[in-house]
């Protein structure tokens, strides 16, 4: 990052949503750099969605407000509209229509010169030239949910706002998927993507972690593990795995969580964190001191706030 | 035998029943439609149509011309609405369907009458739909033994009772044979459009919606307006497929006189046409999803059967239900139907149902790009 002058590919500032008297967004402020990946975390039903609706112009905000692109997000939607592609939760294409159907679709809709050609390449990108005349509907979960990036990217778009789009996509089929967005943010695209998975997060530049409404943590992940202030504890031996009720309820322990036959403990205060599993620290268990995961961090910032039941 | 257990039954039951109450528009649907039927069937249609409005042109004002006009009244189908002052004028109040029946009673009515000399009254009944007439026909045979006895003295009346004082001529015109199928062919067309287009295009928006793609073009650069065009313009020419074939069958296994009209005809087809996509766009605006999106198509269709003159006499129905009848697109789009292939109306004597028509068009569009959200909000 270049704190001197940071050339924004998202800026906005105490955005705002509510429906009837929930109120699903609460003052969230997102800036995110061009080029680069933003995960955009946060337990369900904490408005990721709702932001990223807002971001393209698919919802408008209660107050707030700010620019996408150097776009005023709510003056000037249609001009954002333009440049970002969107990729919805749910597949959203045509399910009976081609492959090559859904791409010549959007190539018209955005109104794209050499239609033949960009859908041909996309085709050729996506390995999906030879089924081109298959339907979309046949498609298994990441082949669509690669149709979809294909397809949210085929207008060129300089944003692309991705909503939890490897729900339920096989290990392989997800790396394939971020291997290209990190390949299309290369070529200098702008990403703000929702994720529960950690091992995207990781995979992100920066982290936006949302909860309840509210933005609560944001940074790189070393930073917001950092920020975090959490200390870890992780105990393996016979039986470790089976200790998480018991520890989790002992004073000092934020979370107690297992991991296979090892356990994580962790809470902010080191002393009190100590106290807590002093009655465990003999055979057949050992602990060890290890730098908190951010999973580690999301299940404590997640603890904290209440979750926001849709 | 396999083991059946009423309690997994009871479970799929209790669901169903609970599902079934949670969707408002389907429950309201299925109290309304009966209500509704009901009402429609029970008070509004009338096959016997009194009261039809007539038009009468007296050649001679005579004693026994106004006791005819008030016998016709007094049999209660007759209410006279016009006077005529020449034949043409007759003539084109009933090719324009202002009136049902027009009266002529020739100007040597009385001197006939008075000298038994095989006195007409000639009344023209507009047979297009020949329900509407039937009654009204038939109570005419009363008419010459009864219309003039309080007149009819002495002599006269003598012989009055022996051979009838004069004869009523009925003409039946547009539909001289009274073939339904006359009427009802070119009606079908009203409904046919209406089955199809209305139906095809409230599923159309609601489809997307309900599969997540809605969402994928409202982040689109797409305007309300080019999703409309877009959506509707494959259902025009489904449309006019079906009035093609239609109008062609009418005419080689029907017979349905084609009669001209052509140009009114054109223009009702495209209005009928263009309102019952809006229409079919704005139910899918409102409804959300595609079941409800079909129970409220039905909702329209069932009053476009019942009081749009389809099936019933228009005339015979009360006020109440003509005034709900005007409004919907099917009852003028069949006027125009009708106008064009049975009695060949040129386009001055339709311009009221066009007008009607394309008014329809101009509400319902409005109101579906207003409903039309380019956001989610």
């Amino acid at each position: 990052m270049t704190p001197s002058s940071p050339n924004w590919a998202i800026d906005v500032h105490g955005l705002n949503k509510s429906f009837g008297d929930k109120h699903v967004v609460n003052d969230v402020t997102i800036q995110v750099e061009a080029g680069r990946i933003c995960g955009f975390l946060g337990p369900n039903g904490s408005g990721k969605t709702t932001t990223l609706r807002m971001l393209c112009g698919l919802l408008t905000p209660d107050s707030g407000s700010g620019q996408a692109l150097g776009f005023d997000i709510i003056r000037e939607a249609e001009a954002v509209k333009l440049r970002t592609g969107y990729m919805t939760q749910k597949f959203s294409l045509y399910e009976d229509l081609t492959i090559a159907e859904n791409l010549q679709f959007t190539a018209r809709v955005y109104g794209l010169d050499r239609r033949r050609e960009r859908v041909d390449k996309a085709l050729e990108r996506l390995g999906l030239a030879s089924r081109r005349g298959q339907l979309a509907g046949t498609l298994s979960g990441g082949w669509k949910q690669r149709l979809a990036l294909a397809t949210a990217t085929l207008h060129e778009p300089k944003l692309l706002l991705l909503d939890e789009p490897t729900a339920g996509v096989d290990p392989k089929a997800r790396r394939t998927f971020w291997d290209e967005i990190h390949a299309l943010a290369a070529e200098g695209l702008t990403v703000l993507v929702s994720t529960h998975y950690m091992d995207e997060a990781e995979r992100c530049h920066e982290i936006a972690y949302i909860s309840y409404g509210r933005l609560i943590a944001r940074g790189t992940a070393a930073q917001v593990i950092a920020a975090s202030g959490l200390i870890t504890f992780h105990g393996e031996g016979p039986g470790a795995d089976k200790l998480g009720h018991a520890l989790s309820k002992a004073p000092g322990v934020e979370t107690a969580a297992a991991f296979g036959a090892a356990i994580h403990v962790s809470g902010s205060d080191r002393a009190a964190l100590e106290a807590a599993i002093l009655p465990y620290r003999r055979e057949p268990y050992r602990w060890s001191e290890v730098p908190p995961t951010l999973e580690d961090v999301f299940i404590q910032l997640m603890g904290r706030s209440q979750d926001n039941i849709p | 035998m396999i083991g059946l257990s009423l309690n997994r039954v009871l479970a799929v039951l209790i669901k169903e029943f609970k599902q079934l109450t949670r969707d408002r528009v389907t429950y309201a649907m299925m109290l309304a439609i009966p209500v509704v039927q009901l009402t429609l069937f029970g008070y509004a249609i009338n096959s016997d149509p009194r009261h039809l409005p007539t038009a009468v042109l007296a050649q001679e004002d005579s004693r026994y011309a106004r006791s005819l006009v008030s016998a016709l009244k007094n049999s209660d189908y007759f209410d006279f609405v016009a006077q005529a002052r020449s034949p043409a004028e007759l003539d084109e109040m009933i090719r324009r369907g202002e009136v049902q029946f027009a009266v002529t009673i020739p100007g040597d009515f009385s001197r006939r009458v008075a000298r038994g000399d095989q006195a007409q009254l000639l009344v023209e009944a507009d047979a297009t739909d020949p329900s509407a007439t039937s009654g009204a026909v038939a109570a005419l045979a009363a008419l010459p033994d009864q219309a003039l006895a309080h007149d009819l003295t002495g002599a006269l009346a003598m012989r009055g009772q022996a051979v009838k004082p004069f004869e009523v001529i009925v003409h039946r015109r547009y539909n001289p044979e009274a073939i339904t199928a006359y009427n009802i062919v070119p009606g079908l067309l009203g409904i046919i459009l209406s089955l199809t287009l209305v139906m095809m295009t409230a599923l159309s928006v609601t489809r997307e919606t309900e599969r997540g793609t809605m969402e994928t073009l409202l982040a689109t650069p797409l305007e309300p307006l080019e999703v409309m065009a877009g959506k509707l313009a494959p259902y025009v020419m489904v449309g006019l497929v079906q009035t093609a074939i239609i109008l062609a069958m009418a005419a080689t296994l029907f017979h349905v006189p084609m009669s001209g009209g052509w140009l009114g005809l054109s223009a009702g087809i495209g209005l009928f046409i263009t309102g019952s996509l809006a229409l079919g766009f704005l139910i899918s605006t409102v409804a959300r999803s595609q079941l409800q999106a079909m129970q409220m198509s039905f909702f329209y269709i069932l009053p476009s059967i019942l009081l749009s003159g389809f099936m019933f006499p228009f005339r015979g129905m009360p006020a109440w239900a003509q005034w709900i009848g005007e409004a919907i697109p099917v009852t003028h789009f069949l006027r125009v139907v009708r106008g064009s292939l049975l009695k060949g109306q040129g386009i001055g004597d339709q311009w009221r149902e066009l007008a009607a028509l394309g008014a329809f068009v101009c509400v319902v569009t409005a109101l579906a790009m207003a409903r039309y959200r380019r956001t989610l909000d």
